[in-house]
């Protein structure tokens, strides 16, 4: 009976240690004060959340980080439940994901759809210039063999021709969708990879799909040789980088750090930082984020 | 999640149901018969010559505690994609049961039928196979059961790095936040999981000689 | 093995989190499958209707579990609940079958014995069957908190922390160095966890070594 005493007594102490077991950092809500920084699931988003976070912080604001989520789809529940306070985005593809019939497509219209369009307590600050945008990628081969320059070169083929990209963009409006109204495209088959990443790059370099969805940023684009589509009907929407914010979490402070980043953020900077982050390496976001914030002096 | 998994659009084409389903089983009874190879001589080899039952064991803790996310991302890195990573996580998966399993059942013979196999003169490869082995099955097959239950339950992890199965519809649903699509893929799994295993358990009342099964409550399952 | 060096503050806050998204369903899980083993160990109808049951529940693939619950419990989608609500299902799934097992293992005649001198049933269950029941158990428990140890880096593939957060990661940017360190943590966590609970057992059955 002693001995049972004495074990249970210990687990119970070893339990302890890590305080309540159920109340975990980041588990319960933060105190009303601290800002709750999300990243989603791919490195671009997550060294910018890290740039936000860690200026934030510098700035004496409490930040606390989720980073890697997932996909839109699943994180902007968070934001509009509360979970995420604040979060990297993309102007046309959230306008979208908040407006399916949104169709502005310049930067500035994009830009004042957008702040229209999002559900209240939520809104965006200021948009940089820098711009990632999802793009149709090929192969330089497939470029070669059908002679692509842009999405309109690849119609006449589109139906034999294997499509791969992160599993959302069989049905977001500027996915295949947007494909098949604007360009009449529509491919032979679909494969689900991931949401630019590893499994996309590989499936275009081994030919399991003969194009694909990458981000146009994307440090594998030079390193491969891929070629970007050009879009000149638009289905990809401006997609400038701006910060999506709880509105009660949006203080004066926090507007200008953040406003005063996207100033200084452009397209080159998402180049420079992803090509540091696919470097043999491997430096931690929060590392290329730290660097680049001394680099831009803030 | 009856809507996604009734609509009949989903159960044709090279990403229906059928395929997935097939794919799914593919992949588990590879798997089995793979780490079969492996497990079932260590384990029998340690079990009969009593040598080494702290490695098997030892082993075989190392093994289970292995996050398979883990190693199929680990090979997929190394070797690239494909089917290549998805066996290599699954048979680690499969290995610690059967092989627990077999070292377990082999010990678990009565040492006095051991012995009078050895005193009527059989060879010592006979005593494993014609006597050990056989008497041994209930526990072999307790294994190979619990492995592939396992192993069809984690098969649908595969999908996180391409591959096919039933886990593609929990990843896709995932990714789509169609929670039909999800439910309708882990519901499937868990079907297959059942019928993988009442086909194991035909097996066994069919291999299994009829002096070894279980009388009353409290036996094998 | 360096990642682990280089990066040791986000390594030791992954583990906490890790350990504590493992711990807990254990021990709920642990505590809720002692009644239900103890009603399957009694009652032969019982042990019909929770064994399969239990086998079908851990089949159930952990992913779908992890997502569906803040559907279901009408929680916040990054809340840790989310990953232990399934683990414990897990925990108790196989749990059961090992507690009921254990306590029907108990020798018959010192149950006999007990009841001869007295012991009224709780007691009698708290003083002589669990601790009997014990070795099976805690060899139970330790393949249960070895498999949740395992399970919780699926978490990461909806956002929820541990190692499963470096693996994610690791595969996004390439760097192997950075998934294999999350192997490690798992696989030395697991490893102390389960020598904790050999230990635990051994302190707690000191009938069990006598004799040898």
């Amino acid at each position: 009976m002693k001995r049972i005493a004495t074990a249970v007594a210990a687990v119970m102490l070893l339990s302890a240690c890590g305080g309540d077991p159920l109340q975990g950092g980041g588990n319960n809500p933060a105190p009303t004060d601290t800002i709750v920084v999300g990243s989603a699931n791919f490195p671009e988003s997550t060294v910018l959340a890290e740039i936000y976070a860690q200026a934030l912080a510098a700035k004496g604001v409490k930040v606390s980080k989720k980073l890697n989520i997932g996909n839109r789809e699943l994180y902007f529940k968070g934001v509009q439940d509360g979970s995420i306070d604040l979060i990297p985005e993309y102007s046309g593809v959230l306008l979208k994901h908040v407006n399916k019939e949104a169709q502005e497509v310049s930067a500035d219209e994009v830009y004042t759809a957008l702040k229209k369009s999002l559900p209240q307590g939520l809104t965006v600050l200021d948009k940089s210039s820098a711009e990632d945008k999802d793009a149709v990628v090929v192969t330089k081969q497939i470029a070669a063999q059908y002679s692509l320059k842009s999405i309109d070169d690849l119609v006449p083929y589109c139906k034999e021709l294997v499509f791969g990209g992160p599993a959302e963009f069989q049905n977001r409006p500027d996915g295949l969708p947007g494909l098949k109204a604007k360009y009449a495209c529509e491919f032979k088959e679909f494969k689900a990879l991931d949401v630019g990443g590893p499994l996309t790059v590989a499936g275009l370099k081994d030919n399991t799909v003969q194009a694909a969805d990458l981000f146009t940023t994307d440090a594998a684009i030079k390193a491969n040789e891929f070629v970007v589509l050009e879009d000149p009907k638009n289905v990809f929407a401006a997609q400038n980088v701006l910060p999506l914010v709880n509105e009660k979490k949006a203080s004066q402070q926090v507007r200008d750090t953040l406003n005063a980043i996207s100033k200084k953020i452009d397209t080159k900077t998402l180049l420079d930082l992803n090509q540091k982050l696919s470097s043999p390496d491997k430096p931690e976001p929060e590392k290329v984020a730290k660097e680049w914030l001394a680099s831009a002096g803030i | 999640m009856g809507g996604w998994l009734f609509d009949p659009a989903h159960w044709s084409g090279t990403t229906g149901i059928p395929v997935r389903l097939l794919e799914h089983l593919g992949y588990t009874l590879l798997t089995l018969v793979i780490a079969a190879v492996i497990a079932v001589p260590l384990g029998a080899f340690v079990g009969h010559t009593g040598k080494g039952g702290f490695v098997i064991v030892g082993l075989s803790n190392v093994l289970r505690a292995l996050p398979t996310t883990a190693v199929l991302i680990l090979v997929v890195l190394w070797a690239g994609l494909g089917d290549f990573p998805v066996y290599v996580a699954l048979v680690l998966l499969a290995i610690p049961p059967i092989m627990a399993g077999t070292y377990a059942g082999i010990r678990a013979v009565d040492p006095v039928t051991v012995d009078a196999a050895r005193g009527v003169g059989m060879r010592e490869s006979g005593v494993l196979l014609q006597v050990e082995i056989p008497n041994a099955l209930p526990l072999i097959f307790g294994g190979f059961r619990g492995a592939a239950l396992q192993v069809v339950a984690t098969a649908t992890i595969a999908a996180y790095t391409g591959a096919g199965g039933l886990g593609r519809f929990v990843f896709d649903g995932l990714a789509l936040q169609e929670f039909g699509q999800m439910l309708a893929g882990a519901v499937l799994v868990a079907l297959l999981a059942v019928l993988v295993d009442l086909g194991f358990a035909g097996l066994q009342r069919l291999t299994v000689s009829p002096g070894l099964r279980p009388v009353g409550t409290g036996g094998t399952k | 093995m360096t990642w682990i060096f280089e990066n040791w503050e986000r390594f030791w806050e992954v583990t906490e989190v890790h350990l504590r998204l493992s711990v807990v369903p254990v021990l709920i899980g642990f505590v809720l499958s002692i009644p239900l083993g103890w009603v399957a160990s009694r009652s032969s109808t019982a042990r019909a209707i929770l064994f399969p049951l239990a086998n079908i529940l851990f089949t159930i693939p952990s992913i779908a579990l992890i997502v569906i619950t803040p559907v279901l419990l009408g929680v916040k989608i990054l809340d840790e609940i989310n990953v232990i609500v399934p683990l414990t299902i897990y925990t108790v799934a196989l749990m059961v079958r090992s507690v009921a097992d254990a306590l029907s293992a108990v020798p018959g005649h010192v149950t006999a014995a007990a009841n001869a001198m007295g012991f009224r049933p709780l007691r009698r269950f708290l003083t002589v069957d669990f601790p009997l029941a014990l070795p099976v158990t805690i060899a139970g428990l330790r393949v249960a908190t070895v498999s949740n140890i395992s399970m919780v880096s699926v978490g990461a593939l909806v956002g929820l922390g541990g190692y499963g957060q470096l693996f994610t990661e690791g595969y996004q940017t390439d760097n192997s160095a950075k998934v294999f360190a999350g192997l490690i943590g798992t696989v030395v966590l697991a490893a102390l966890a389960d020598g904790l609970l050999l230990l635990i057992g051994r302190v707690l059955t000191p009938w069990a070594r006598a004799g040898r």
